[in-house]
C-alpha cells in the first residue's frame, strides 16, 4: 500500500527528509562562475494542496476497494452517538450474508475493537494519539495488516469528532454521520461541513425521543439545507426500530458478484 | 479542525521541495487560503512557528492569502459569491449551488535561499 512513503518496506525511513545541510552545488546551465548571488534568495513556486498527501493515499485506498469489490464506510460523529453499537448490532444482523472487517479509530483504548472482535469479526484497533482523525496512510496499513477479504463490507469507524474528519478522504465509498437525539436538532447547522461530506445520515437512538427535545423534522431541514442529496433514516441501535432500512441499504449496496 | 496536522503536511512539503530544487532555507512561505476551505487561517498564523521550529523554515515569514468564495447556481445558472460553502443561491434561493473557487488551501511558493 505505501509506494509512496515506502515505511513498510524494512531499513527504509519515511519520507521525512532531512534538511540539506551540505547543499548541493548544481552547475546545469553554463553560467561561468560567478558565485557572488549564491546566497540570494529566489522564488520557488509550489502550488500544492495541503492534503494532497492524504488525498494520494486516498486514491490508492479507494483504487484498491474497488479492484476487490469492497464496499467501505467511513462512520463519523461525536463521541457516544453510538457508531460502535450500531457496528455491533449491524454485524449481527449481516455477518452470515458476506465477510464484514472494521477498522476501529480512537485516540486511546482498544474497547471498541474488543467489542467487535466479540461479535466474531475481524477489527483493528488504530490510537490515533494527539490527533483528532484517522488519515488515508493509516488506513492503507490497517487494509494489509488486516487482510480483508474480496466482496465485503468494511466498516471504518472514526475518531468521535463532528469537526476535521470531514476534510479527511479515507478512500471510503460514502461517510455515514451519526446523530443521536439526545445531542440536539441542530448540529447539522452548527457542523456543516461533517453533514456536507456525508451522503447518508442515521438518526440515532430514536427510542429516546419520548424523553428529549429533539424535532426530527427541524433536524431534517437543517442537514438538507448544508447538503440538499443527504440521505436519511432514522433507527434504534439497543432497541432495533427501524434497524432493517439501514442493514437492507447496506446489503444492497455490497454487491456480490465479483466484478474482476 | 486540525491546522496543525496541516501544518505539519506544509513543513514536509518543504522538506520534499527542499531536496528537488536543492535549497537549505525558507524565509517566507505564502499559502493560498479559501474563505470556503474550513480552515481558520489565525489557527494556522497561531500554530506556523511552533511547527517550524526546528525545520529548515524555522522563523520563515508566514502570509496568508484569502481567496474568497464563489459559487455556480445549478438551478439559475448565475455566479454568485460565497460566504461558506452550504448557502443558498443569494438570487433564486436553490440550495444546489457548485463551489468553483474558494475551497482551495495550497502552499502558493516560497523565497528560499
Ligand atoms: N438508548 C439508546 N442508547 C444507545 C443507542 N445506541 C447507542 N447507545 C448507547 O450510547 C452509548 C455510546 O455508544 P457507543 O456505541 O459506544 O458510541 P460511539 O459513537 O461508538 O462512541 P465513541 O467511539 O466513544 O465515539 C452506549 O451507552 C450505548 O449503549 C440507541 O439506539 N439507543
Ligand atoms: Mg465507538
Ligand atoms: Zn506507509
Ligand atoms: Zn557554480
Ligand atoms: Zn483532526
Ligand atoms: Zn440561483
Amino acid at each position: 500500500m505505501c509506494g509512496i512513503c515506502g515505511c513498510s518496506q524494512p531499513g527504509k525511513i519515511n519520507n521525512r527528509l532531512q534538511p540539506v545541510n551540505g547543499r548541493v552545488h548544481q552547475h546545469d546551465n553554463d553560467h561561468g562562475h560567478q558565485h557572488h548571488d549564491h546566497e540570494a534568495e529566489r522564488l520557488v513556486k509550489v502550488e500544492q494542496d495541503l492534503l494532497s498527501k492524504n488525498n494520494t493515499y486516498a486514491e490508492q485506498n479507494r483504487a484498491y476497494f474497488q479492484q476487490h469489490n469492497i464496499f467501505t464506510l467511513n462512520l463519523v460523529s461525536s463521541p457516544g452517538a453510538g457508531k460502535t453499537t450500531l457496528l455491533v448490532e449491524t454485524i449481527k444482523v449481516l455477518k452470515d450474508r458476506f465477510p464484514i472487517a472494521v477498522i476501529e479509530g480512537d485516540q486511546q483504548t482498544e474497547h471498541d475493537a474488543d467489542r467487535i472482535r466479540a461479535t466474531g469479526v475481524p477489527a483493528l484497533q488504530i490510537n490515533t494519539g494527539r490527533a483528532c482523525h484517522l488519515d488515508a496512510h493509516g488506513i492503507g496499513h490497517a487494509i494489509m495488516e488486516l487482510g480483508i477479504k474480496a466482496n465485503s463490507l468494511l466498516a471504518i469507524e472514526n475518531v468521535g469528532n463532528l469537526v476535521c474528519p470531514s476534510s479527511f478522504d479515507l478512500g471510503e465509498a460514502h461517510k455515514v454521520v451519526v446523530l443521536s437525539v439526545t445531542e440536539g436538532d441542530d448540529k447539522p447547522l452548527k457542523y456543516p461541513d461533517m453533514f456536507h461530506a456525508a451522503d447518508l445520515m442515521l438518526i440515532n437512538k430514536t427510542d429516546l425521543l419520548p424523553y428529549v427535545d429533539f424535532d426530527v423534522e427541524r433536524c431534517i431541514n437543517y442537514a438538507r439545507q448544508v447538503n440538499p442529496d443527504i440521505q436519511i433514516i432514522q433507527l434504534s441501535s439497543t432497541k432495533g426500530d427501524n434497524f432493517s432500512v439501514w442493514t437492507d441499504w447496506l446489503a444492497a449496496h455490497v454487491k456480490l458478484e465479483s466484478h474482476v | 479542525m486540525h491546522e496543525l496536522s496541516l501544518l505539519e503536511n506544509v513543513r514536509e512539503i518543504l522538506e520534499n521541495h527542499a531536496v528537488s530544487q536543492k535549497f537549505s532555507k525558507v524565509t517566507k512561505v505564502t499559502l493560498e487560503i479559501g474563505k470556503l476551505s474550513s480552515v481558520e487561517p489565525e489557527a494556522l498564523r497561531f500554530g506556523f512557528d511552533v511547527v517550524m521550529k526546528g525545520s529548515l523554515a524555522e522563523n520563515a515569514e508566514l502570509i496568508i492569502s484569502d481567496i474568497a468564495g464563489l459559487g455556480v447556481c445549478q438551478q439559475c445558472s448565475l455566479q454568485v459569491e460565497m460566504e461558506t460553502s452550504h448557502e443558498p443561491c443569494s438570487h433564486c434561493g436553490s440550495p444546489f449551488v457548485k463551489v468553483i473557487q474558494g475551497a482551495e488551501m495550497k502552499i502558493k511558493d516560497l523565497i528560499v535561499i
